[in-house]
Formats: structure tokens, sequence, C-alpha cells
């Protein structure tokens, strides 16, 4: 009991320390998913202890970055969740029309796979054109990654029956050029993205847009961040702009409960009201 | 057993009627916290939370995020997400890669439950074959809270009950109606 009371201690230092030298800020994320993270990355590193980790992390810059990709959680699909794309075609794009000119933001893009489908999505409603996506990060080998937008061809094939269920109009594979085993993605699709480095946890709003997209990243964020974001996006958002969340996220325990109404409620879609 | 503030039970294959069992041998003024882990096939919406709401005539539901834990609810985990307690008592659900081919996984219910409740917890794990919930079985005992282990020979399937015998000794070694019993018999104790 001693040594989980010491590594607590130690965990809390650790995000301290990264947070003063690397303006990484960690401090509010969920604790029980971040300690499992670290303990994950001790034994990765062949340390005994979290000081030993921080020891490293401290005095070596590329320490961190690996530590990073350990921190950060690259789970992601293209089309996650069929049945939310397809009521942000049915119920959000008629709606999104109307602008003469749409901004998107997609916060904590991750590897790629949420703005490349949001591109497809708009390309087939024929929006993406007048569409500018800001897909953000604070991983930066995560946005490389999405800047590349190559994925295995296997997971392509599952991405293809989420596309079709989706509400795909297309053959999935006019999107993609198959090569070795990879699947590099048509790069028209990202002609009007913009990717870039941004904390939800210490930066600011850069646009105003008219939809934000932030799926399975709240999930990992206390409730004090979780406000935090939310309060970025409600500040991005235009009036009456759409808030598009994960499928085990929402507004309902947060401060802004009352300044975004459901639109599609068991899609985790909201507009700004 | 005095003290036990909150009860997580993981199950896997023939957790279903383990379950209704267990929890069917609650008193309905059981005021402790439940939490579950059920391992499940990958689908989106799972129907458990309100199969056994129905069937046992008391308020379960769907783990969500940073909920606050309250009395005398069950909460079942969903699937495609790990759920976790937190020190402050809410739950949080992540998606970490799985564990033991596991989304939600016992064993992170299990660890961040005792690092929450510390000796305030009760483990319960229950019929299953695979080998989560051995880990943080062993951890909740380790770190201060009570353990108990369905008795292999009254399990469905064996392996997950053996592999929890096989890392550490718990309280109690019981088959599913003693379970139900003990658990029936915690909250006037407590009192």
């Amino acid at each position: 009991m001693t040594s989980e009371r010491n590594t607590d201690i130690e965990i809390r230092l650790l995000i301290e320390a990264i947070y003063l030298k690397y303006s990484y800020d960690f401090r509010n994320y969920s604790g029980a998913s971040i300690k499992r993270r670290i303990l994950h990355a001790l034994r990765q590193f062949d340390c005994l202890t979290v000081s030993a980790l921080q020891e490293r992390v401290l005095h070596d810059p590329g320490m961190f970055m690996q530590l990073l990709q350990f921190l950060t959680i690259p789970v992601s699909e293209m089309f996650r969740d069929p049945s939310h794309f397809l009521a942000l075609r049915n119920e959000v794009v008629p709606l999104l029309r109307t602008w003469p000119s749409i901004k998107i933001w997609v916060a904590g893009c991750s590897t790629g796979e949420e703005v490349y489908s949001m591109a497809i999505l708009l390309r087939e409603e024929g929006l993406l054109e007048r569409t500018i996506l800001y897909a953000t990060d604070i991983n930066p080998h995560s946005l490389d990654k999405a800047k590349q937008g190559i994925y295995s061809m296997q997971s392509m094939r599952e991405y293809e029956e989420n596309y079709r269920l989706a509400g795909g109009r297309r053959d999935f594979a006019e999107y993609y050029t198959a090569a070795y085993g990879n699947a590099i993605m048509d790069s028209s699709l990202r002609d009007n993205v913009t990717f870039a480095d941004h904390s939800l946890a210490t930066d600011s709003v850069f646009s105003e847009t008219q939809l934000v997209s932030c799926r399975n990243v709240l999930i990992y964020f206390n409730k004090e961040l979780q406000d935090r974001a939310l309060g970025l996006f409600h500040e991005s958002l235009c009036h009456r702009g759409f808030l598009v969340l994960g499928s085990k996220e929402s507004v309902d325990f947060s401060a802004y409960s009352e300044r975004f109404e459901p639109l599609v409620k068991p899609e985790r879609i909201y507009r700004k009201s | 057993m005095n003290g036990v503030r909150a009860v997580v039970i993981g199950a896997s294959a023939g957790g279903v009627a383990a379950l209704f069992e267990v929890l069917g041998a609650l008193p309905p003024a059981f005021s402790l916290p439940v939490l579950c882990v059920l391992h499940l096939p990958d689908d989106r919406h799972s129907q458990l939370a309100e199969v056994l709401q129905r069937r046992l005539h008391r308020p379960v539901r769907e783990a969500c995020d940073k909920e606050r834990i309250s009395a005398g609810q069950v909460y079942v985990a969903g699937p495609s997400y790990h759920l976790s307690v937190e020190h402050d008592l809410t739950l949080s659900l992540s998606q970490e890669a799985p564990v033991h081919f596991s989304r939600p996984a016992i064993d992170f219910l299990f660890i961040s439950a005792a690092d929450a409740y510390g000796d305030g917890l009760l483990g319960v794990l229950l019929t299953g074959a695979n080998e989560d919930g051995a880990k943080g079985l062993a951890y909740i005992k380790n770190n201060g809270g009570r353990t108990i282990v369905q008795d292999p020979r009254d399990a469905q399937v064996a392996l997950m009950p053996e592999a929890a015998l096989a890392l550490h000794q718990p309280d109690h070694i019981l088959t599913l109606s003693g379970i139900g019993q003990l658990l029936a018999t915690l909250e006037t104790r407590a009192c």
C-alpha cells in the first residue's frame, strides 16, 4: 500500500515536471487512465520507478517525445459509429449548406481518420470546396501521420463497412490508392485542411467555426478540463453552430449543459443555443 | 465484512446468468454501489442494463463518463470502452487497447476501484473463459480490500476463477448462492 501511495505521488510529480519543462498539460486528465498509461510506459522503458522515468524525461527531450506516444491514445477509425455520420449527413449537412463558406474544427484529430471521414462526407455533399477544415492535436507524430494519410489496407477494409453504413454514396476504394498493403488517401481530400498543433488544455480559440467535431477526446479529461474544452468550442462556434462528440460523451454533466441543445441526442450532435 | 463501501463484480462466459443470481439475492434496500464488467460482444447497443433492471427490479444503468457514483445503484460497463473509478468517486470511460482481448477489461475496473476505495472495496470474480480480472482481484486484496472468487466447481466456465486462485488466496471461495447470501448481509453488518 505504501508503494502504491508512492506511485501516485510520483505520477503527480512527473506530470508537473512535464508541464514545467515542456508545457504539455496533463494535470487535468482523468487519473485512472493516465496512471495506466504511465505504468505501461514504465515497463516499455525499463524504468523501475516513475521517479526514474521522470529523471530521463526531464533531461532528454527525445525521451519526452517517446513518452508522449504513450500518454496520448491514438485509437481512431474512419466513420466510427456509422449512425453518427449518417445523422451528420441527414440532419446537419442541410443546415450547414446555408452558410456561404464553412469552417470546421476537428479537435483532437489524432492520426486523421476523423478528418478524412469528414472530408469524404463533405465532398459527397458538394460542400468540401467551400469548407476550411482545421485539424488539431497535441501529438506531432499523430499530426504527421494525419498529413500523410496512409493507413493499412486491413483497417481500410473495416472502415469500408462503416462507410457503407454511414450512407456513403460511392465505392470507398475511390478515395485511396492501394500500394504494398497500405492505402494512400486521395490528397485532394486534404487540400482545404490545415493541420496544427493545438492543446485544449493550454491554447485558446483561433477561428470562428460553424462545426466543431471532438470525438473520444473529452473522456480523457476530468470535469474541469472538459469544461475548459467545451468553453473553447462554445467561443469558437458561430451563432447556432454545431458541436459533435463521441458516442459516450455529452455536455450533460458539464458547466455548458444549458448552452448547447441536443439536435440528435443519441448521436451526440448539439447546437449552440 | 465491516466497512465495505462498494462492490465490483467481473464475469465473462456464463456471466449473465451468474449476475442475475448474485444481484437477484440483494435486498431491495441494499445501498452500496455495485459496479460490473461483463465481457460482451463489441456491439454499441448493449441491452444488458435494461435487461438486468427489468428482471431485478432495482436501479441498473450503463455507466456514463464523469458520472458520480451513487448509493444503491448498479452500474454495468457498456461495450467498447473501459470503465474506471476515479479518486473523487466518479466514473470514467476510455478506449485504450483491449486487455485479454476485452474492452471493457475487468482488471481496469478492479485496479482503479481499489485505488479509489482502498480497504473499502469488495471484489467478486465469477465464471469466465478468460484470465481477465485475476490480476485486478489480487490488487484489490493487496490494497486492503476483500475478495471473493466463485468456486470453480460451481462456475459455468472455471478458467476465470481458477486464474484468480492461482494468483492470490481470496477471503472467500463460494457458490453463486453463497456469494448472494454474503452480499445480502453486508449492509446490516456495516451499519
